[in-house]
């Protein structure tokens, strides 16, 4: 053939483009993937992998559930008994918008080595309703009166606790004195004389406690205690973390069941330790607002980010806690607060220092919490070196005057407002420059881990792990003394709220400073305030 | 002349579009083949518009890596296709059907919120005016101008 240069031009000319951009694109992503893995290297970041459970093996566990309300009914499902109504709605809610996927998950749940025995509720609906739902001819349940009755008849191996408040601990000492193994719901006690009952009845029981903290399970919490351990924050002299909701759901203003009446409901015994008022609707279904119930703020939510933390940095009791705030969103009879602001002080307490020694000591936890707002303030940890917001997915920021990072913002490797590790697992992918794209995973719930990039019901998790305990012996991620570290703390924030004082408490002792004149459990159930209502309200 | 002068402007034009728009799916596709973590999942899964019930069906984990894989290897034949002139035609009909799943994912219609926009658009977006800029290339091949599709018979440059 004979080509002139002119031929050989304008045929093969787009060949040196093809090879220019080819090596521009190929260029620009190796030379990213290089700086990516400096920092990686640098930080040295391993997201968590699930725990290995053994096997729930040999026979079922028999299981009594006591309390079906909200959320026994979800704890059920954790253990794989959904009511027909449960799945009916579902359904629906499926049909009408394809994301919900509750029923699908709950179908592809893995199967425990259960057997729902026993039931027990006061309010027959309910009590009805589980019979309904789960009894069958080959596994018939039993219903009982009263906890005692389950407890004691031989029948059941464990009970899962999740009624007011004020009936945890009094249900969990008798069962774990009848070596019946307890799954009980936070807050795990109600007074500052029951946490160290049951501190007690634990300690002598053969059987497992555990506390429903079911965000122990999340895997972002655990690759979160690695990020502290590895001094990746620095010092960590500031935590905040928040509660926002501006609903009646949120506010705890449940339904009031339109078959509740003094025939259907077994006033006294849910009335227990608490003070005998007349029988009342608003009471027994909304007894989240009550202190004679039910812990407020402070024993609802505020104990969810407290173990959070306490998860990731095992910070314990802190030394001190002040609180305040007040019933400024819903004025609607209750007498637990609605806005509160609860700081704990932990003036011992480090995550390591890049700096010297004896600068940085000492962290305040910092609890701020609207039931008239639901604007999303995100759970931030704030060091020296860097920023941590805190969720199922992991954000780090560097800061500007980082001791640790100088050098590589100095030379611009790093900066201040880009990410320099993302942890999101539902991407499936750790991540240390955030991608526009990857925002999309962005899940803050405390209901769902990722387990290798599939959604799993963390309470599923928490419940399977006290099952295997229960059989192969071991440690459960949330028991005594998570739980009893929990409780003191939460009613340290309610007593100050209370008593409009600092709480203190004496690590060495391992008791609450005394206040003079001021009887802490006195104060917690009935704040001097406590009126006994007269009307019976109507729903 | 007039004639031949005011085709050989419109050819260059062509070839300069065709050449630009190779580059532009080329590198998309390198940067995304260099990139083992790089996923549409984001794209899809926030879909938006009539269509989007099938691009989220497209998210599911059995199909997203041949979603995945076909992307990158469309991307890369529209790129070389068009740089390289030869079987511009093919690429460009490729890149036309590329460039109309991107726009069903993310129209532009009045109502849906856009994601990820730097520019304000009504119906059309710069992803329609690409797919335009397909067609012409579609209808008026250059290759045989500049690229590979010189060297077919009765293009070389005659010698005295």
């Amino acid at each position: 053939m004979n080509w002139t240069r002119r031929d050989l031009l304008k045929g093969l000319g787009g060949l040196p483009i093809l090879g220019a951009v080819w090596w521009a694109g190929a260029a620009s992503v190796v030379n990213r993937k290089k700086k990516r893995s400096e920092i990686l290297n640098q930080l040295n970041i391993s997201p968590s992998l699930p725990h290995a459970v053994p096997g729930i093996g040999g026979d079922p566990v028999k299981v009594g559930i006591i309390g079906f309300g909200i959320r026994g009914e979800q704890l059920c499902r954790s253990l794989g008994f959904a009511t027909s109504e449960w799945k009916e709605e579902m359904k629906l809610a499926a049909e009408e918008d394809p994301n919900n996927k509750a029923l699908e998950d709950f179908l592809a749940q893995d199967k425990l080595n259960v057997n729902l025995a026993g039931i027990c509720d006061v309010f027959d609906v309910r009590a009805e309703k589980a019979l309904q739902s789960f009894s069958t001819p080959e596994n018939k349940i039993k219903r009982y009166s009263t906890y005692k009755d389950m407890i004691m008849s031989g029948e059941i191996d464990a009970v899962v606790i999740a009624t007011p408040d004020h009936w945890h601990a009094p249900m969990a000492i008798e069962a774990l004195n009848n070596n019946v193994h307890v799954y009980v719901e936070k807050p795990m006690t109600h007074t500052v004389e029951e946490t160290y009952l049951l501190r007690e009845a634990a300690k002598n029981s053969k059987a497992t406690l555990q506390v429903g903290h079911q965000h122990r399970q999340t895997l972002s919490f655990r690759t979160a205690r690695d990020i502290v351990e590895k001094g990746t924050l620095g010092h960590v002299s500031l935590i905040q973390t928040n509660t926002n909701r501006n609903d009646d759901n949120g506010a705890w203003n449940y339904d009031i069941h339109e078959q509740a009446n003094t025939q259907t409901i077994d006033w006294d015994q849910f009335l227990g330790s608490a003070p005998k008022v007349p029988f009342n609707k608003n009471h027994f279904f909304r007894w989240r607002k009550w202190w004679a119930y039910g812990s407020g703020l402070s024993g609802d939510l505020l104990t969810h980010d407290y173990d959070r933390l306490n998860c990731v940095l095992n910070m314990g009791i802190p030394d001190a806690v002040s609180a305040s705030g007040g019933i400024y969103t819903h004025n609607d009879g209750r007498n637990v607060p609605d806005v509160l602001q609860v700081n704990m002080e932990f003036p011992g307490f480090s995550t390591g220092s890049s700096q010297s020694k004896g600068k940085e000591k000492g962290m305040t936890f910092c609890y701020s919490a609207s039931l008239g707002n639901s604007f999303n303030r995100p759970t931030i940890l704030m060091g020296h070196d860097a920023t941590m917001e805190l969720g199922n997915k992991l954000t780090i920021w560097p800061d500007v005057a980082s001791t640790r990072y100088a050098d590589m913002l100095e030379t611009e490797k790093m900066r201040p407002h880009i990410p320099i590790y993302q942890y999101n697992p539902a991407a499936n992918v750790p991540d240390a420059i955030s991608s526009a794209t990857s925002q999309y995973f962005a899940d803050k719930g405390l209901m769902w881990t990722y387990i290798d990039g599939v959604r799993v019901d963390s309470t599923f998790l928490h419940m399977r792990e006290w099952l295997s305990v229960i059989k192969n012996g071991g440690e459960v991620s949330c028991g005594i003394k998570e739980g009893f570290e929990e409780a003191i703390s939460a009613h340290m924030a309610g007593l100050s709220w209370k008593l409009g004082k600092r709480i203190e408490w004496d690590s060495e002792n391992q008791v609450l400073k005394p206040v003079e004149g001021v009887n802490f459990d006195e104060v917690l159930l009935f704040n001097g305030k406590w009126k006994v209502p007269t009307e019976v309200l109507e729903g | 002349m007039v004639t031949a002068v005011h085709d050989r402007r419109v050819k260059i034009s062509i070839t300069l579009l065709r050449i630009l728009i190779g580059w532009h799916f080329l590198y998309e596709g390198i940067v995304k083949l260099y990139n083992p973590e790089w996923t549409s999942f984001g794209y899809l899964a926030s879909a938006q518009g009539p269509f989007k019930s099938i691009f989220h069906s497209l998210t599911s984990p059995s199909l997203i890596d041949w979603v995945d894989n076909l992307n990158v290897t469309a991307l890369l034949v529209v790129g070389i296709t068009l740089i390289l002139g030869i079987f511009e035609k093919k690429g460009a009909l490729v890149g036309i059907g590329l460039l109309s799943l991107y726009y069903l994912a993310h129209p532009s219609l009045p109502g849906i919120q856009q994601i990820n926009v730097e520019g304000n658009y009504w119906l059309v977006n710069k992803n329609l005016i690409e797919l335009v800029a397909c067609i012409v290339i579609y209808n008026y091949p250059t290759a045989r101008f500049f690229g590979l599709g010189h060297f077919r018979k009765g293009q070389l440059t005659k010698k005295q």
